[in-house]
């Protein structure tokens, strides 16, 4: 291991604990405590991938979550491969294998890399105005666009670690453990606020943690020195939890957030076992204190995306925190004061530095001074105009800025390097205020976006609200938070600040350059490989709204967001079209802040914990009589039950012939009942139903259709007077909360002068339905002292009865179309009821069928099921209902709807019955149907909603809706399928017993 | 997600609700009576605003009650909340 590029020992580094790890095959060591980046530069490796577009090669270029570049695959191929993880955030641990994306055959032999040459023929929207002609070419060009997308590779297996989501709730909460969240997190909790502190780092204290430095005191200490005291009096507070690694995602309205814990990120593989990966964090706070800190501006000039060049706070971060150094010939280049502290950290690890560029021509600051006591060259009022070396910055080139700052003047000078830091001054991180609804405001001095205007109960403080300095930061923080916790004072309203930082900067969005644009390749994006030269290129076509340039040149829609260059786009768009960056406005940042993982977002809801499932009582028994389920709704319920070599057809064609010949038995448990009480339930009825209800005798049922206010088919069902103001209603099985749902709203906003009561009891009952013409004899059977006499117990009744000592509820109704009986019992005693009907159906070779034999023995009955034959377009007029939508009623819902413009149409689809020339034909559900077919454009009349081959019939039968197709009996039509035209005849649909004389049999 | 405060169960989060779109558009006594026209505006027609809006929202998986929202539609502020039947708030 290359042990030369470590400095002084860090604390924050263990060099006792030594960790090994894989890059692209190779085996490097690091200590614990580092990055991935970190590990990488002290093995002198700066190149760790290939940019997107030009797969140009490209280096670390910062040391936190905003990384653009040095994006890796872990663990590829294996179920724990995960893409784009940024290597400044992962820590390494024994066994980390990571690898370079992008690239082919290899990071360093890069096949693609010849798009780098090919650039001047890759402008921004080369794709959009490439591949749109021919037409027909595109299923051709889309191939090779979709090879050369994404970056990375998703995992193929299955994810095999925990996660989990959680709720917490809190007083405040406090969003980066910076010395601002740190102060403002001791002030909340030292007041008896329950606060929550949250950092995406490791560990806590910011960017002050580890800058030592004379030029920043506080009460005459050096900062970090006091920080260091204080969150170690804060680890010892009550009421404060503290979260590391855990980056805040989304701040949603109301202050409700979502955070992501990081569990086992960092640890080797045999303490990951068994734990949770990562938790994702449901926060609702009362208040929230936003201290996420600023992001270094990169600078924009010709070829500024070469490995190592770094962002100039970044090699402070690698020096001071790491003790890595990033380069044996650092060279700065900044436009402010910040690159001067990364200057002086470096002298006191005995790096050296080999020039400062400075775009300012003036300066004049403490700092600056303290620098030059190094006899470090500075280069005041100098630019870079460009660099050279392909896997890492070799030498630049600088020249003299104007003084209006648009050209470079003089000659050009060389300076050769191995590492050069950019600063372009900070961008507070407002990423998080602006998703939760907060405007900002542009301020022109230092040409920065601020919190102006606060949505909920929320505050920004430190440098992420725009205050840059140590003094402007400590002496706003007392101020803002007594104001904003309402309290009395901090413990900070007396600090003695000492801070040499000067605000003085010099900033030029496009840096110019000795050539034309149109030869140079200033990067903006980095990892989309936006440049500014594409931003002009898209304002001069014309694109002006930021959200059209963001989109046309893909600036800012990496993984990274643009989290570097988004402010620079901004600038250069501004500059071009001569409009102020206020008015311009920002691109919108999205959540999440940082990507999330499919895991994390899907917690613990995988597998049978995706969605919840509903079993009816009498489910074991399916399930050991190898019943084959369907979903329907939640509902699991029995579709077929196959014996010993059937299929589907087999099964269903003796289902349904056995309840016709003989008896069938269904379980009807999933049903929706509602139970309906009150002195005005039957006017309540007679409202929510097109036919009449007040003259329903008690004991007797009936079936009623239910309309939405526009007139179509909402719900149908049976519905049963148990006494003078009781009913129980039935609904279809996937309509049962929605109706209630219905009901409840026009009981409570439309008629409360009602006295209605509605209950589900859905869950309550068991229903067992046994049908045929030996139901009776089973029944009576299992239900001995009830008289079954047709004249006591007609079609359409009910009774009250008792098995043993279970009482149950028997309807006499039907969806056959065969003699038959409900029985609803209490749910837990639904199992033993069907035994015993299976029991005393022994004889008659009673059969259970399922949903799907329901479905065809109701088909052949013409009765409809509202979702399958009706779409919400379908009036009961439509449906050849005519018959149950009363005329005598003044009102109920939907009424008025029946007679409007478009529903008396008459040419309006209509349920038909369809019957096929060759009668072993079946129709496919949803098959189009047509009258002509040479006709063009052929015009679609209609579609199969239901089609079966009727066992009973001995023919294929379909229900459909057609065009018209009331006035269209026997007519002939046509069914058009891929290889194949089928005629059809439209019939009747009521294709068996049409005079219903079964249900007496 | 916000944050409604039921005027029968106190705060609760909003996935425990469901919206029922603008509020006091007061179903017709006597609809037989009505044009097209006139049906058609009760029937179809609601306002979507950028700004003030009053809402139906009903406690779904709580109380199960209909009540009234004020809500800033441009930043979910409810600005009110009111029983069926009540009269909205004039400020």
């Amino acid at each position: 291991m290359t042990k030369n590029l470590r400095v002084k020992t860090s604390k924050f580094i263990d060099e006792t604990y030594k960790i090994s790890f894989k890059f692209n095959g190779t085996t490097y060591y690091g200590y614990k405590g580092d990055t991935l980046a970190s590990a990488l530069i002290a093995n002198d490796i700066h190149l760790v991938g290939r940019s997107f577009k030009y797969h140009r090669p490209r280096g670390i270029m910062t040391a936190g979550s905003e990384e653009p570049n040095a994006i890796v695959q872990l663990h590829n191929n294996t179920s724990r491969t995960e893409p784009n993880v940024r290597a400044t955030e992962i820590e390494i641990y024994e066994g980390l294998e990571a690898s370079s994306q992008n690239c082919w055959p290899s990071v360093n032999f890069d096949v693609g890399g010849i798009n780098n040459f090919l650039s001047p023929v890759l402008p921004a929207g080369f794709y959009y105005k490439t591949f749109m002609w021919p037409a027909s070419f595109w299923e051709k060009y889309e191939y090779f666009i979709r090879k050369s997308a994404g970056l990375g590779k998703s995992p193929t297996e299955p994810d095999p670690d925990i996660y989990e989501h959680k709720y917490i709730h809190c007083d405040v909460l406090v969003i980066g453990a910076g010395i601002s969240g740190i102060m403002a997190a001791k002030t909340a909790v030292k007041n008896g606020f329950k606060t929550l502190l949250v950092d995406e780092k490791s560990y806590l204290g910011g960017s002050t943690i580890y800058q030592n430095s004379e030029n920043f005191k506080i009460n005459n200490q050096n900062s970090n020195s006091w920080l260091e005291k204080e969150i170690n009096e804060i680890k010892k507070l009550e009421n404060l939890e503290i979260k590391t690694r855990t980056s805040v995602a989304a701040f949603h309205g109301y202050n409700f957030l979502l955070a992501r814990e990081n569990l086992t990120d960092h640890l080797p593989f045999d303490q990951k076992k068994n734990k949770t990966r990562h938790r994702l964090l449901k926060i609702r706070a009362k208040k929230v204190i936003t201290a996420t800190g600023s992001i270094e501006r990169p600078l924009i000039f010709d070829n500024n995306d070469r490995p190592g060049i770094m962002l100039s706070s970044a090699i402070e971060k690698y020096a001071n925190f790491f003790g890595v150094v990033c380069g044996k010939k650092n060279v700065l280049f900044t436009n402010n004061d910040s690159a001067y502290e990364t200057a002086i950290s470096l002298f006191q690890k005995g790096i050296d530095i080999e020039a400062i560029i400075d775009n300012r021509e003036e300066i004049d600051s403490r700092l600056i001074k303290e620098t030059e006591k190094n006899n470090i060259k500075i280069y005041k009022g100098y630019t870079v105009v460009n660099t050279s070396g392909y896997k890492r910055i070799s030498k630049i080139s600088i020249m003299q800025l104007s003084k209006d700052g648009q050209k470079v003047v003089g000659p050009k000078i060389s300076i050769k390097c191995d590492c050069l830091g950019i600063s372009g001054g900070w961008t507070p991180a407002v990423h998080l205020f602006t998703q939760s609804g907060g405007k900002l405001e542009f301020r022109d001095e230092d040409q920065v976006f601020i919190p102006k205007i606060y949505p909920s109960n929320q505050i920004s403080i430190g440098s992420c609200s725009g205050d840059f300095t140590l003094d402007e930061i400590l002496s706003n923080i007392p101020k803002k938070l007594i104001e904003f916790l309402d309290i009395k004072k901090t413990d900070y309203e007396d600090l003695e600040v000492y801070s040499s930082y000067n605000k003085s900067k010099r900033n030029i969005w496009l840096l110019p350059s000795d050539k034309v644009i149109g030869k140079t390749k200033p990067f903006v994006d980095y990892q989309n490989d936006a440049t500014a030269k594409d931003i002009k290129l898209a304002l001069r076509e014309g694109f002006r709204s930021i959200e059209h340039v963001k989109r046309y040149t893909t600036t800012g829609m990496g993984t990274d967001q643009g989290k570097l260059g988004n402010m620079h786009a901004l600038g250069i768009i501004s500059e071009t079209a001569g409009s102020k960056m206020g008015e311009l406005g920002t691109t919108t940042f999205r959540p999440p802040y940082t990507p999330l993982t499919f895991g994390t977002i899907v917690g613990r809801n995988v597998g049978e914990y995706f969605d919840i499932f509903r079993k009816t009582p009498i489910h074991e028994w399916h399930e050991k009589n190898k019943a084959k389920f369907e979903n329907v709704g939640q509902w699991k319920r029995a579709w077929y039950y196959p014996k010993e070599g059937e299929n589907m057809h087999d099964a269903v064609q003796r289902e349904s012939k056995a309840a016709r010949d003989s008896a069938g038995i269904l379980d009807a448990s999933t049903l929706g009942k509602i139970d309906i009480q009150g002195t005005d339930a039957s006017e309540f009825l007679n409202r929510v139903y097109t036919n009449a209800w007040s003259k329903l005798a008690i004991g007797k049922c009936r079936y009623g259709l239910m309309l939405n206010e526009d007139g179509m088919v909402y719900d149908d069902g049976v519905t049963t007077r148990l006494d003078e103001n009781h009913y129980i209603m039935t609904t279809t099985t996937g309509g049962a909360a929605t109706v209630l749902g219905k009901l409840e709203d026009y009981l409570q906003t439309e008629w409360p002068e009602l006295d209605v009561y509605l209950t589900s009891v859905t869950d309550h009952y068991a229903t067992v339905s046994v049908c045929g013409p030996n139901s009776k004899k089973i029944v009576s059977q299992v239900i001995s002292d009830l008289d079954f006499s047709d004249e006591s117990f007609p079609h359409m009744s009910f009774k009250n009865a008792k098995i043993g000592k279970i009482k149950c509820r028997v309807m006499r109704i039907s969806f056959t179309g065969e003699h038959s009986y409900e029985i609803n019992v209490q749910a837990n005693y639904g199992k033993s009821v069907w035994e015993k009907c299976m029991e005393a159906g022994k004889k008659f070779n009673i059969t259970p069928y399922g949903t799907e034999t329901m479905h065809l023995l109701r088909a052949e009955k013409g009765f409809i099921i509202v979702g399958q034959d009706t779409d919400a377009t379908m009036t009961p007029i439509d449906l050849q209902m005519d018959w149950i939508v009363s005329k005598k009623k003044y009102d109920f819902i939907g009424k008025r709807s029946l007679y409007r413009s478009d529903t008396i149409r008459e040419d309006r689809k209509q349920l038909v019955g369809l019957l096929t020339e060759n009668p072993d034909e079946i129709l496919e559900e949803g098959a189009q149907i047509i009258a002509d077919i040479k006709k063009s454009p052929i015009e679609m009349l209609g579609h199969v909603t239901s089609s079966y081959y009727s066992p009973n019939l001995k023919k294929s039968i379909a229900l459909a809706v057609v065009k018209g197709g009331k006035s269209m009996m026997g007519q002939k039509l046509i069914i058009p399928m891929e290889n194949k035209q089928i005629n059809v005849t439209v019939s009747d649909p009521v294709f068996l017993d049409k005079e219903n004389t079964r249900l007496n049999a | 997600m916000f944050i409604i405060n039921c005027p029968y169960c106190g705060e609760r989060e909003q996935s425990e609700f469901k919206a029922g779109g603008e509020a006091h558009i007061v179903r017709p006594k006597q609809p037989t009576e009505l044009s097209d026209d006139q049906w058609a505006e009760y029937l179809f027609m609601r306002k979507n605003i950028k700004g003030i809006q009053f809402e139906r929202w009903v406690h779904t998986h709580g109380c199960r009650k209909w009540f009234n929202v004020v809500r800033d539609t441009s930043n979910d502020v409810i600005k009110a909340v009111y029983k069926m039947g009540e009269k909205p708030p004039t400020k």
